[in-house]
């Protein structure tokens, strides 16, 4: 294993397993309270749609919206300060804090201001910073960072706060269950907070019109924070502002619910500095506290690189981001490491790649860009619709760019690619993975027997870093489209439908078999089908962030199978991870009148035969069920946020079996990333859950969606699945 | 009209006891009396806006910071409900409602009835003309105080620990 790549494994194992544990349990506790919370709502995609659009116009509007905000909080009596970086807002702050001799300052949690670190700065100055989140607090005696961006010590146990305490306090009795550390946390912290000088928060939203923040909490530490000391300091990146109060409505419905899987959080605090509230001088213990009192509010707003993501058209969209957590807590590799391995120098999750790669660089965010595998669960789950998986892939090209091409004459000629510059070698290899099956399946079954062999998977994994721990796929020396061609068989004259099904890669090259079953399935319900040969669709090349071959990709099958869109044929596809590309990412790659009717017009195979079944096609041609005949179905992720995995349920139901399903968001695997050393072990550590739903479901057939599932599922059980359609095909 | 507040209000007490809140509906004349059955003392409370409900001997109207400090119960006025997430609407004053409502661990709420909206949608056209208009500060309350950041869930976190809502019809 090269070092680099070493040392990559060796930190994921490490986090793994000191963290994992409890990382696991919580965020799959928040992503099932996600779905539990948000079916309550009438109309939640309704709801997202309103929140995406608000984002949409108020990032649009940016300036013209921060010299509103300034407007009316200096109307209000407050200061705006607009800090260019890190370094602006922290000696702005500082010299607020200087101003008022403040010698402490209690803090709610706020992300921004972890990202300008401004606990050290202050304390660089001498101003004591505590934080008074109950999770930030114990982070801070600990002197960790956060693993998650709303629930910062979800790493932590209640057995391991509870050794802090004891070991930190020296309590007169030792501290032990989650009730006696809240209440001693309440109780120290409630002290410090009694004669803080300064109470600084951060912002979830602020509205133009009226200079109102919103707050969303749970605690009341927040609520103290700025109800005790005279002068109050919020944080928050430009792009919190929305335009009125009214706006704030569709964010606080689903902020909640899609971060830990609340309905609402216990205080929502609708906060218009400087506050009415009077202030309370504990050390003037016996005055009565109301009246008016001369209060001081500074809002510093942080520029830090937002308003160039707003100018970077791919970056954009990281700023419609409400930081709820729900792409950390719903993504299958997140649930296995949390932030300290799925993390940058401030942010966490999914979207973290996009603020890191904005307010910190190319290098925080290359440290853990490659765990988005682009398994797209989490773009359902966001609650303003982020293509957070594009964001991933955008950010991966830039950091390949930013590398030497790589001139390694081993692949050179395996990788043909059409990449300016340099993604390493083992993407190089996974991107022109066409090339590779071409030229496997030609030499097959020789290139099999070498590549199984010991020499070659050793050297495999030191040049290009393939683990030797999975069998690599076999090639078939027959492909698909050979086999169809050889075929004689007379199409039907009047045939109800017209399909050409698409021979992806892996269907073409390795998995024959399931080609071979879904003609089969289609011509038994009178479809006439076509299985050209057609190029790969890009997925290979996308994943690994080489964008530019991945169009050239898209543009040739366009070219292939356009014409065959434009005779009124149906575009049938088995790998849903492609069906994703031709309905989702090609948007992007291809002009509207393209891709539209590509669009349009595919289907996945399964969702295809529904639609044939429902319509009347004959369900006693396709092989039914004999007797009761049980079957543990997973479903694959993109296929999944497409809404597709119903389909399959359903025909299986109709052939009478008895149907089980997993309910993990991915299983592993995710095309190339399970085969990379260094992350094979995290790739088995997220299977392993599939794993056991499986084996709890004991039916009499495992079958899968995906390649990568199958692959993935055939390592956890030793015993390879089928494809849907392998089972109720006629044989 | 008079169904759907009737309607209201039912899901409001519904879904406030979700979280543990208890909701009781009182007529004016016994506000007092429903407050002593439930407080604990020392107690702090903020003068109702009602004329004809009010507050207890028992509670400081004009309370110090020791008294905050050294209070089990906090009485204020809510100024609105939210019916679908069992919410109510704590308004800061000048007065010191805010802090009245938050460092004791029971907090008693009086809402007026009519003040019961069905959803956060209508909560927040009130929001939008009250604190454009006015300026001022509000919390959207749910439930007692919570946290599950010591690995599991408990309430009173830095909040009340107990909340009852009086409704007053």
């Amino acid at each position: 294993m090269s070092s680099q790549r070493e040392s990559k494994a060796d930190h994921i194992r490490h986090i793994m397993e000191t963290e994992g544990d409890a990382v696991g349990d919580n965020t799959r506790g928040f992503n099932d309270g996600r779905y539990e919370s948000v079916a309550k709502l009438e109309d939640y995609e309704g709801l997202k749609d309103e929140a995406r659009e608000i984002k949409e116009d108020a990032i649009e509007r940016l300036p013209e919206l921060i010299d509103q905000v300034t407007e009316t909080i200096e109307e209000n009596g407050g200061t705006v300060y607009i800090a260019d970086d890190e370094a602006d807002a922290n000696e702005y702050i500082a010299e607020v804090c200087a101003e008022n001799d403040a010698e402490r300052l209690v803090k709610s949690k706020s992300m921004t201001s972890e990202e300008i670190e401004v606990n050290e700065h202050l304390e660089s100055r001498g101003v004591d910073v505590v934080e008074t989140d109950l999770g930030e607090w114990v982070l801070q005696l600990a002197e960790e960072a956060p693993s998650h961006i709303v629930a910062p010590a979800i790493h932590k146990s209640r057995a391991e706060i509870a050794k802090l305490f004891n070991a930190y306090f020296e309590p007169a009795e030792e501290l032990e269950t989650a009730e006696e550390l809240t209440m001693f946390a309440r109780k120290q912290l409630g002290e410090l907070i009694q004669d803080a000088d300064v109470g600084m928060t951060g912002a979830n939203f602020i509205t133009a019109d009226s200079g109102t923040m919103a707050l969303v909490t749970s605690e009341g530490n927040a609520r103290k924070t700025v109800a005790v000391p005279e002068t109050q300091i919020a944080v928050a990146g430009v792009e919190k502002i929305v335009p009125t109060v009214e706006d704030l409505q569709p964010f606080i419905e689903l902020i909640g619910r899609s971060g830990t899987g609340q309905d609402i959080t216990s205080y929502i605090s609708l906060l218009t500095p400087p506050l009415d509230s009077p202030t309370i001088d504990f050390d003037d213990p016996d005055t009565p506290i109301a009246g008016e009192d001369d209060r001081e509010f500074h809002l510093v707003l942080i520029d830090n690189g937002r308003l160039a993501m707003r100018e970077d058209e791919e970056l954009k969209e990281t700023l419609y981001c409400i930081r709820c957590s729900a792409c950390s807590n719903t993504c299958a590799n997140f649930q296995s490491v949390g932030g300290h391995a799925f993390g940058g120098e401030t942010y966490s999750g999914g979207i973290a790649t996009g603020w890191e790669a904005g307010v910190h660089g190319l290098d925080s965010a290359a440290e853990f860009n490659d765990l988005c595998t682009g398994c797209s669960r989490c773009v359902e789950a966001c609650p303003v619709g982020i293509d957070i998986p594009w964001i991933n892939t955008v950010v991966r090209d830039r950091i390949n760019t930013d590398k030497e091409p790589n001139m390694e004459f081993l692949v050179d000629g395996l990788t043909p690619d059409t990449e300016t510059s340099g993604p390493d070698l083992q993407k190089r290899l996974f991107g022109n993975f066409e090339t590779l099956a071409q030229m496997g399946s030609a030499f097959a079954p020789i290139s099999n027997w070498v590549a199984q062999a010991g020499p070659v998977k050793q050297l495999l994994e030191r040049v290009a870093g393939v683990t030797d721990q999975r069998d690599l796929p076999a090639f078939q020396r027959t492909t698909l489209v050979d086999w169809f061609e050889s075929r004689d068989r007379i199409p039907p004259i009047d045939p109800d439908r017209k399909v050409v099904l698409y021979a992806d890669l892996y269907t073409n090259y390795m998995d024959v078999e399931r080609g071979k079953a879904a003609v089969r399935a289609l011509e038994a319900l009178d479809v006439e089908v076509l299985v050209p040969s057609v190029s790969g669709a890009g997925r290979a090349p996308l994943s690994q962030g080489m964008i530019d071959t991945a169009r050239t990709k898209a543009e040739r099958v366009s070219d292939q199978l356009g014409p065959y869109v434009d005779e009124g044929y149906d575009v049938v596809v088995i790998e849903p991870s492609d069906l994703a590309m031709f309905r989702a990412d090609y948007d992007r790659f291809l002009p509207d009148e393209e891709f539209e009717p590509l669009a349009d017009n595919s289907y996945e195979i399964l969702e295809y035969i529904y639609g044939l079944v429902a319509n009347g096609a004959d369900v006693d041609q396709l092989h039914v069920a004999n007797g009761t005949e049980t079957v543990a179905y997973h479903s694959h992720c993109q296929q999944r946020t497409m809404g597709l995995d119903e389909y399959s349920i359903e025909v299986l139901n109709r052939c009478g079996y008895d149907v089980t399903t997993s309910d993990v968001e991915c299983c592993g695997m995710a095309g190339s990333f399970g085969y990379k050393e260094q992350y094979y072990e995290l790739s088995m550590d997220v299977g392993s859950n599939l794993e056991g739903q499986l084996r709890d479901a004991d039916a009499d057939h495992v079958i899968a969606s995906g390649t990568s599932c199958t692959d993935q599922i055939g390592d956890l059980l030793d015993e390879e699945p089928t494809h849907v359609v392998e089972l109720i095909a006629p044989r | 009209m008079s169904h759907q507040i009737e309607d209201t209000y039912d899901q409001f007490a519904t879904e406030a006891a979700r979280y543990g809140v208890g909701v009781t509906e009182v007529s004016p004349g016994k506000v007092s009396d429903a407050i002593v059955e439930r407080i604990e003392l020392p107690a702090v409370g903020i003068e109702l806006p009602w004329e004809d409900a009010t507050l207890p001997e028992s509670v400081e109207t004009e309370p110090t910071p020791a008294d905050i400090e050294a209070a089990a119960t906090g009485v204020t006025a809510a100024s609105l409900a939210i019916a679908d997430y069992g919410s109510i609407v704590l308004r800061s004053d000048t007065d010191g409602s805010e802090p009245v409502s938050l460092f004791n661990d029971l907090h008693i709420a009086v809402l007026d009835r009519a003040d019961i909206v069905p959803d956060m949608e209508a909560a927040f056209e009130w929001f939008g003309d009250e604190l454009r208009e006015s300026r001022d500060s509000a919390i959207i309350a749910t439930g007692p105080s919570a946290t599950a950041d010591m690995g599991a869930l408990v309430q009173g976190a830095h909040g009340p620990k107990q909340v009852e809502v009086l409704v007053v019809s």
